[in-house]
């Protein structure tokens, strides 16, 4: 209701600046016939801007400081002797007891005096505190909206103010990128920062055993071993790179190059459809289909696999990574000039000669750079391996037993509580930090290859 | 001319003899090389066939569901309470809800069990031994508060028998659907002796029936009555936080994409904020619920397990996808148009927004679509910001707790209830993927549309 | 055979082709081409072109560009079976032989016919490898040994050795525009092909640089028959026997370079020499 009015009347705050500015514009002209710089809807825009900004201003201020003030409010009208009697849990219910009084919907159980009371202050303090701000933003508005109105000259460039301060809301929409990776820079840093403050880095990098306190306390925390988690990740990406590097491979050079139009129209889009499915529902595929099938094909040859393990993630983890790799495979094929693969044909070459020994190398640097984005990708998947895997964090190397990665262990250990006091939870950012630079070097170097490469043939 | 290349007549056809021993062997590695193209498309191909196959094969049945056509007689006996307040007894609207939610208090402490088990005990054979206990597994235990409800909503009902319909239980519609062996032993199995023979009964003569099942697309999650469990908590939660997605990220990459493809001087900050965007698409997602975890909710205090965070966090995921193809359909309109514009005496903010963009609409709606179908999907950064809570309500705005489809997704398989929930799992799956479908079919859908007013 | 003996090494100016017409009328004929005709899906490119290759001389394609010279030479190969939607008609017989015959094989053939692009394409490889990789494919060598005479001699034909001997093992791709041409002559020729088909190898070309392949063609013409496409009169009539033209998928007229350029019969061919269309 009252985000509702306030968007009202900033509507009417920008409808009535803006036409102020506009006809005040429209009036330059008739007034003296002189050449109005800027066209009307400039002026309307250039008034309505320095109206809106200094309105919107205060508003936001409101939205960031009002919570905590109405709070304090609130506490403050709690008598002194029943707030003494209060844990915070006890607080939070009587403050949202007083908050449900204010808003005129009823409790349940007896009504104390003091809630009636603290209730009806809360009501008053909430509309006089809302239709204050409202002036105050409403009064710097028409203020700012005066001023501005009293620039409007024909000789006022406001297509070029506008213009500037379109400019840089563009600029600051192009800065959240960089800000997105400050902040997963800051918050993994500082975070794993206050982890280390608890567990030794040379423990935590170097470490063969995980095994986390969980209920741990100071001098019982735990061991936090990184290694158990690193070989589980390497072994999975290991696994699910054998699968989809020559599936998606050949799958993108048989479509680019032998292909019929027509089942390349249909199987291409298809392929792609992989690409689409969201990775839990691979988790939930691998968790009771491929798994309990590759127990049973395990069974069958006398190999004790089991159905949650290396393997399955593996598998099922190179099963989605196969249209990555066919995609990007295919678009770097497809870079290397035609006039290379027909001097391979002018020299007798057959088609799969030309391809292996003319395009592929041709090609290589680009693949290598797409694998490199592949197997980053398969580090940093989570899903299917938080269901696939197995969760068991032991040194160990037989892939048909169950594992456990940095992006499980991550999920298991930062299960959404805020409490960030222990290491249990501070870990979660210390592996993710470990991760995000795995990957990125990964990344970094993939994409700086996959860029020279393109360069190359341009 | 006497070296080994001379061109003789000779020598030519002495080479034509080497070319030709070759081209067995030659053509052969030809052929294997081709069949194994052709046997990786047949793989991948077989796998998408064979993911959709099993997840319908499972999913499919847990489309319907048991339900129990029972007789209610709401037994003044049994429900012991006073008439509800009237409005017109009370001077203000607080005094009445007050008085109304402790009306509804006292309805609820009653046994509404008793209700539930005289319907079955109406239902069932004349002169069954079978304690309540037993029989009370056969209904699922929010029977009670559909029947409670009706009451609520209706106190005239009071001394009235009606029909009602409740749902089986899940270990009931186990039985009925076969989903649990039929042939294990009285340890192994969830429900008791009598209550099976009852359920068997009651399936005969008609009481129990199968229906579609309504219930997954209009109830929320429960636990306590997993029969019940539904999408619509998450389907809500989902569809907030896409609504924040494209609020923000739509606005937002399109506006960054302009201002780095038509605006930005070439300077190192320009290249360094595109290698930086580049990077940023590839940063694993879990990556963003750690940012969303220590930023959002540890550092700026935004409510754990709300829709507002996970759309924050799937904004900044899906930004940089909405970018790069945002700066790819920029790159793509030709000069010429710009030229134009310009040579029109358009500033270069208006040829941009006024020629430009129009033109690469159609790419920009598609790239959006697009992310946030992939934004859909996302599990692993929701985990970290507290969504796999249990959450039992519809959130009525983005800061209400909630979860999304696919976290339900994976609550669902986590279930001890295997038998019931795996194929429910299935079918939740089978609902987002039809989502995801929908969307991308939109897509390709106003794609072409467009591209073809263009 | 009976070539121009103790042929005198001439300049770019003075590359002299001529050769007596009724010399080259005598030649064997090597080539038979018969009412051929392309299709790229919808579009006719070539309209029933007919035309004769004599045995060891040049023969070169002039006309404007999209004339169809280039999809014809292209089919002496049947280099336009790599084009998808591509549609050849009619006859090309080498040594009486039909190179569409569905059971003759096109590596086989073009390990024959060998072919030199418009632009420089030297594989991604060493040198040396760029050279050795016709004969590794076709087993045309028995050992190391072999293939590095190949390799020499292939190199000594295409006047590239002397530039490249100390640097056999670095990438083709690293060489001047007019050397890599000359790699890829090489590499064509050290499969022994015995027609050479050349797409206007000098278009991509420094003045110097076609000077040298332009003197380099006129030597391999001893030993090859060579094909060439080429957008430029002048070097038609510096290299080649022979000239056909081509104008808007048909082939206008053939004959003797000589005479093709000096007195020509078809009044087309007569506005193209003169600069009139093209």
């Amino acid at each position: 209701m009252n985000a509702l009015i306030v968007a009202a009347l900033l509507l009417v705050l920008l409808g009535v600046s803006y036409q102020s500015g506009w006809s005040r514009s429209r009036n330059l002209v008739t007034a003296d016939g002189v050449k109005v710089h800027s066209r009307p809807q400039y002026h309307g825009s250039y008034v309505a801007i320095w109206a809106m900004l200094p309105a919107l201003a205060i508003l936001a201020l409101w939205a960031w400081f009002g919570g905590d003030l109405t709070h304090s409010y609130t506490v403050s009208q709690i008598p002194q002797d029943i707030l003494l009697g209060l844990d915070q849990t006890g607080l939070n219910g009587t403050i949202t007891r007083i908050d449900a009084l204010a808003s005129g919907y009823g409790v349940t159980g007896e009504i104390q005096p003091f809630e009636q009371s603290a209730g009806d202050a809360l009501r008053s303090f909430q509309m006089l505190t809302f239709v204050g701000v409202l002036l105050v933003a409403a009064v710097a508005g028409g203020a700012a909206l005066i001023y501005a109105r009293s620039r409007v000259t024909a000789r006022l460039r406001a297509r070029n103010a506008v213009e500037r301060v379109i400019n840089i809301a563009l600029l600051a929409c192009s800065a959240v990128a960089i800000l997105t990776t400050v902040g997963i820079v800051a918050s993994l840093v500082t975070e794993a920062y206050k982890f280390f403050t608890f567990i030794n880095p040379l423990d935590f990098f170097f470490g063969t055993v995980w095994n986390p306190n969980n209920a741990g306390t100071a001098g019982n925390w735990g061991s936090y071993g990184l290694l158990p988690l690193l070989t589980g990740t390497l072994m999975i990406t290991v696994i699910a790179m054998l699968v989809a590097v020559p599936v998606g491979l050949m799958a993108a050079i048989y479509l680019s190059q032998y292909a019929h139009p027509r089942l390349r129209a249909v199987a291409k889009p298809m392929i792609e459809i992989l690409a689409g499915i969201p990775t839990i529902v691979f988790g939930f595929f691998a968790l009771v289909t491929v798994g309990p099938f590759l127990r049973d094909l395990g069974n069958l040859v006398g190999l004790s696999i089991n159905a949650t393990s290396a393997l399955t993630a593996g598998v099922v983890m190179g099963i989605m990574i196969i249209p990555f790799v066919s995609s990007l495979s295919d678009d770097i094929l497809n870079q290397v000039p035609r006039t290379l693969r027909d001097g391979a044909y002018g020299l007798g070459a057959t088609k799969s000669e030309t391809i292996r020994n003319v395009l592929l190398p041709a090609a290589l640097p680009g693949i290598v750079g797409a694998f490199l984005l592949a197997v980053s990708r398969a580090i940093g998947e989570t899903m299917i391996v938080v269901l696939a895997a197995g969760n068991s964090p032991v040194l160990r190397g037989n892939p048909f037993e169950p594992v456990a990665t940095i992006t499980v262990s991550i999920v298991n250990q930062l299960t959404g509580d805020t409490d960030f006091a222990g290491p249990q939870s501070l870990v979660g950012f210390a592996l993710g930090l470990t991760l995000f630079v795995i990957t990125l070097c990964l990344n970094v170097v993939a994409l700086y290859i996959v860029r020279r490469f393109r360069e190359q043939y341009e | 001319m006497t070296d080994t290349l001379s061109n003789t007549h000779a020598a030519s056809l002495e080479r034509t003899k080497l070319v030709r021993a070759g081209l067995r062997r030659r053509h052969m590695s030809e052929a294997i090389f081709r069949g194994l193209g052709l046997a990786a498309i047949v793989m991948a191909l077989g796998f998408v066939a064979l993911l959709f196959i099993d997840i319908g094969r499972k999913g499919i049945p847990a489309f319907t569901q048991s339900n129990l056509h029972l007789t209610v007689t709401f037994d003044p006996a049994v429900i012991e309470v006073g008439p509800a307040p009237a409005r017109a007894d009370f001077t203000s609207e607080a005094e009445y809800n007050a008085a109304n939610l402790g009306w509804q208090r006292e309805v609820a402490l009653l046994n509404w069990n008793t209700i539930v088990e005289q319907a079955m005990r109406a239902a069932a054979p004349a002169g069954l031994d079978i304690d309540s206990r037993t029989l009370l597994t056969i209904p699922e235990t929010d029977a009670r508060h559909r029947i409670r409800a009706l009451f609520v909503e209706n106190p005239a009902l009071l001394g009235q028998t009606v029909d009602v319909d409740v749902l089986a239980s899940a270990n009931a519609t186990n039985w009925i659907k076969g989903n649990i062996d039929r042939s294990l032993g009285d340890a192994q199995q969830q429900l008791a002796a009598p209550a099976r023979t009852l359920i068997d009964t009651l399936v005969e003569n008609g009481t129990i029936s199968n229906g579609f099942s309504w219930s997954i697309f209009t109830n929320v999650d429960s636990r306590a009555a997993p029969a019940s469990a539904g999408l619509l908590g998450a389907f809500v939660g989902t569809l907030w936080m896409m609504l924040i997605v494209v609020a923000l990220a739509v606005p937002i990459g399109v506006a960054a994409a302009v201002y780095l493809e038509e605006f930005a001087p070439k300077s190192r900050l320009t290249d360094f904020i595109e290698v930086n965007i580049n990077n940023l698409a590839a940063v694993p997602s879990i990556v963003f619920g750690l940012l969303g975890a220590a930023a959002f909710i540890n550092y700026m205090h935004l409510p754990i397990s709300a829709p507002i965070v996970g759309g924050l966090v799937l904004t900044l995921m899906t930004l940089p996808t909405i970018i790069i193809a945002t700066r790819g359909a920029l790159l793509g309109v030709s000069p010429s148009l710009r030229q134009a514009a310009l040579g029109m005496g358009a500033s270069k903010t208006q040829m941009v927004f006024h020629h430009v963009l129009p033109v690469t609409f159609p790419s920009i709606l598609t790239a959006t679509i697009l992310g946030i179908a992939h934004a859909l999907g996302e599990t692993a950064p929701l985990l970290l910001i507290g969504m796999k809570a249990f959450v039992a309500q519809v959130p009525t705005s983005p800061f209400d707790q909630a979860t999304a489809l696919p976290v339900q997704i994976y609550l669902w398989q986590g279930n001890e209830n295997r038998n019931f929930f795996e194929p429910r799992t299935a079918a939740a799956i089978m609902v987002l993927l039809a989502v995801m479908i929908c969307l991308n079919g939109v897509a390709i859908y106003l794609r072409s549309r467009l591209e073809k007013r263009a | 055979m009976d070539m121009v003996a103790g042929k005198v090494k001439m300049t770019q100016q003075s590359v002299n082709s001529t050769m007596n017409p009724t010399d080259l009328l005598e030649r064997p004929i090597r080539l038979t081409a018969k009412d051929v005709t392309v299709h790229y899906g919808q579009k006719q490119a070539l309209h029933g072109i007919s035309i004769q290759i004599p045995d060891r001389a040049v023969t070169s394609f002039i006309g404007p560009s999209g004339c169809g010279k280039s999809t014809f030479l292209r089919c002496i190969n049947r280099m336009n079976d790599t084009i998808e939607g591509a549609k050849v008609g009619g006859t090309i017989k080498l040594d009486g032989e039909d190179i569409y015959d569905p059971a003759l094989d096109v590596v086989e053939l073009r390990a024959r016919i060998g072919m030199v692009f418009q632009k420089p394409n030297p594989f991604p490889k060493s040198i040396y490898e760029n050279v050795a990789y016709g004969p590794k494919i076709h087993g045309l060598a028995r050992n190391k040994t072999d293939l590095d005479e190949i390799v020499v001699s292939s190199l000594r034909k295409a006047g590239l050795f002397e530039e490249v001997k100390d640097r056999l093992n670095e990438p083709g791709t690293g060489l001047s525009g007019g050397q890599q041409q000359r790699l890829c002559i090489a590499r064509a020729i050290a499969v022994g092909p015995e027609v050479i088909l050349m797409d206007e190898p000098c278009s991509a070309l420094d003045p110097i640089a076609t000077a040298i392949i332009e003197e380099l063609i006129d030597e391999l013409r001893e030993n090859y028959t060579i094909v060439i496409v080429t957008h430029s009169m002048q070097q038609a009539a510096r290299v080649s026997q022979k000239t056909a033209f081509f104008h808007l998928g048909n082939l206008i007229e053939e004959g003797v370079t000589e005479d093709i350029f000096t007195n020509p019969v078809n009044k087309q061919t007569q506005d193209y020499i003169m600069g009139r269309i093209g």
